[in-house]
């Protein structure tokens, strides 16, 4: 298999790592409200599906498109995809497009999958760091009709065949598949490569190419909102009385020892 | 079509025997068939089923079809999926229930697109609403940092349940239920992905799952010794197991299999200690269902300070040896 081509479906979320104060919900709009201060990065687990196509590209050549599906997508968040190493970048971004379910995600960007046509291996996160459900990946297969390998931690494509390990519980197993296939890479895999700075001058001379719904043959309700499975009647955040009882010491020491004692007394040894 | 009545929970096997989870799903598909006054169903399929059948009926099933073929020795998504589209297809439930586990978080996707309906993964909570009979699915979002309930007029539902979420019925041999041997053809031409190899990583000591107490460190830890000895020693000083948190795992300090989180195990045990751990909800969500939390961080605002019961505010390398020793002298006396 010469000149590999790879699709790695990337989504822009609000930073996972940030404090768990930053995130609030709007109970009127049932909308999740992160603060300015929250920065938007890529989906951790599309980081991980990136370099999983990257690692492919060091060793056999082949194209690397990324997708990426939202509205009002920062170009300089997104654009770090093309930076360390994809070679395209198309955004299925317009109005339409937003409060996608998983399967309104998964049908636009099987759409987008369709029209460019020619692909062997589309990677996906295992799930997104916002919503974690874990479907698009799977639901992309399912709708183009091929084969899903998920939880992908080394991917390999050697005589034509792609040779994934996949993790299963206490352990993994070694898969042989012959393209296409989609495969959901997991955070084992290891993490995405810094950008060098040729990449990021390069990267930011390029223009991402951008799909309306009407571009890939879908009408406005088909995506985003009107295209939903599943309706939301209520997003709350749990009420957590904090009340963790600190255990002092004179040291550090003392207070561990404090603690053994505490522990006793509260008959939880 | 038939209109759509009656639960079904998709069944595993853990050696040979009814898996935990599936007694959990059918003491929530029990709740949910009653209140609804339909049947629960389990599907048990694999290569050999044995007294697992009868187990499913004691704890909860109506109805278990068994699908007993050699070729399910091994789980593969291409050849399970057409034994679960096609019963599904024949029986017509109003609700599917699978395990949020290696191979629920699997198939479940598959069948909700093949189906064209919706799907909420690694449910927390499951309900029936009294008004439209909708199920209501309840399940973690923002890495844990909120939670959403989910509703979908299309039928079949389909949803996952997080292990330890919910809790079995009583184990009852009076029950009374309908063992059904079913026979579906397998097209093998649609499995595509050969299985070359099956690595077990093995872990020693008691499994993480199972164990009644937990030390569990962060990225704070620095390192991969800790692990195996200031941590390890005050978990075996509890007759526990140390787990981790994702940074340590994927920095290669631990093996994966002792991850605990959203992505990893999720555990229950009755004392967690949290070490040098920040408690990012990620991380909260695998261990949220233990009895007493307790933290030990440097850090006074640390996340984990607000999900713990006790905690030390102070360098684990000096409070955790301290602590063992303690407990070492308290639980000898």
């Amino acid at each position: 298999m010469s000149g590999i081509n790879m699709i790695v479906c990337c989504k822009q979320v609000p930073d996972p790592e940030a404090p768990p104060s930053l995130f609030k919900v709007d109970t009127a709009a049932n909308k999740m409200v992160t603060a300015s201060d929250v920065k938007p990065v890529i989906s951790q687990y599309d980081e991980f599906a990136l370099e999983a196509a990257l690692r492919i590209k060091d060793k056999m050549g082949g194209k690397i498109t990324v997708l990426s599906l939202g509205n009002k997508l920062v170009r300089d968040v997104i654009k770090k995809s093309l930076a360390v190493g994809g070679d395209e970048l198309i955004l299925l971004e317009d109005e339409a497009f937003e409060e996608s379910d998983s399967w309104s995600t998964a049908y636009a960007l099987a759409a987008a999958i369709k029209k460019i046509g020619e692909y062997d291996l589309i990677f996906c996160g295992r799930q997104s760091s916002d919503w974690d459900a874990g479907q698009v990946g799977i639901g992309i297969a399912e709708i183009l009709g091929i084969p899903a390998v998920t939880l992908a931690r080394k991917v390999e494509v050697a005589d034509g065949k792609t040779n994934i390990e996949r993790v299963i519980p206490d352990g993994y197993e070694i898969l042989e598949i012959a393209p296409p296939v989609v495969i959901t890479v997991t955070s084992e895999l290891g993490t995405l490569r810094y950008p060098a700075l040729k990449g990021i001058m390069a990267a930011g001379k390029k223009q991402p190419i951008v799909y309306k719904p009407a571009d890939i043959g879908l009408e406005p309700g088909q995506v985003g909102a009107a295209g939903r499975h599943t309706e939301i009647s209520k997003l709350f955040q749990p009420v957590k009385e904090a009340k963790c009882e600190i255990i002092e010491g004179e040291t550090p020491e003392e207070a561990g020892v404090n603690l053994a004692t505490r522990l006793r007394e509260a008959k939880l040894l | 079509m038939a209109e759509n009545k009656g639960i079904l929970v998709y069944g595993e096997l853990t050696n040979g025997q009814l898996a935990t989870i599936t007694t959990e799903l059918l003491g929530c598909g029990r709740k949910l068939a009653d209140n609804l006054n339909e049947e629960l169903s389990c599907l048990l399929a694999s290569d050999m089923i044995g007294e697992a059948s009868k187990e499913a009926i004691a704890f909860g099933a109506d109805k278990v079809y068994t699908i007993e073929e050699p070729s399910l020795k091994q789980y593969q998504a291409s050849s399970y999926i057409q034994i679960v589209e096609k019963l599904v297809k024949d029986i017509s439930p109003r609700a599917i229930l699978f395990g949020q586990t290696a191979i629920g978080r699997d198939l479940a996707p598959h069948l909700a697109f093949r189906l064209g309906v919706s799907l909420a993964t690694d449910c927390l909570g499951l309900s029936i609403d009294p008004d439209t009979k909708l199920l209501l699915q309840t399940r973690s979002v923002y890495g844990g940092n909120a939670q959403a309930t989910f509703v979908s007029k299309l039928v079949p539902h389909i949803a996952t349940v997080r292990p330890k979420a919910m809790p079995p019925l009583e184990h009852d041999d009076s029950r009374k239920g309908e063992v059904i041997p079913t026979k579906i053809e397998i097209d093998m031409s649609q499995v595509k992905a050969k299985v070359v190899e099956t690595v077990k990583e093995e872990i020693s000591g008691i499994k993480l799952e199972d164990a009644p107490a937990i030390v569990t460190g962060g990225r704070g830890i620095g390192g991969a010794e800790p692990f195996n000895t200031t941590l390890k020693e005050l978990a075996d000083a509890l007759h526990g197991a140390v787990g981790a948190t994702r940074p340590p795992a994927d920095n290669g300090w631990v093996p994966e299999a002792i991850h605990i989180g959203l992505t990893g195990k999720i555990v229950a045990p009755d004392i967690y200690i949290a070490v040098a751990l920040s408690g990012a909800s990620q991380h909260i969500a695998g261990c949220s269902g233990a009895k007493h939390i307790v933290a030990i961080n440097k850090d006074p605002e640390a996340n984990i300070f607000k999900e713990a019961e006790f905690g030390v505010v102070g360098k684990y390398e000096e409070v955790v040896p301290a602590l063992t020793k303690k407990l070492k002298e308290i639980l000898a006396s």
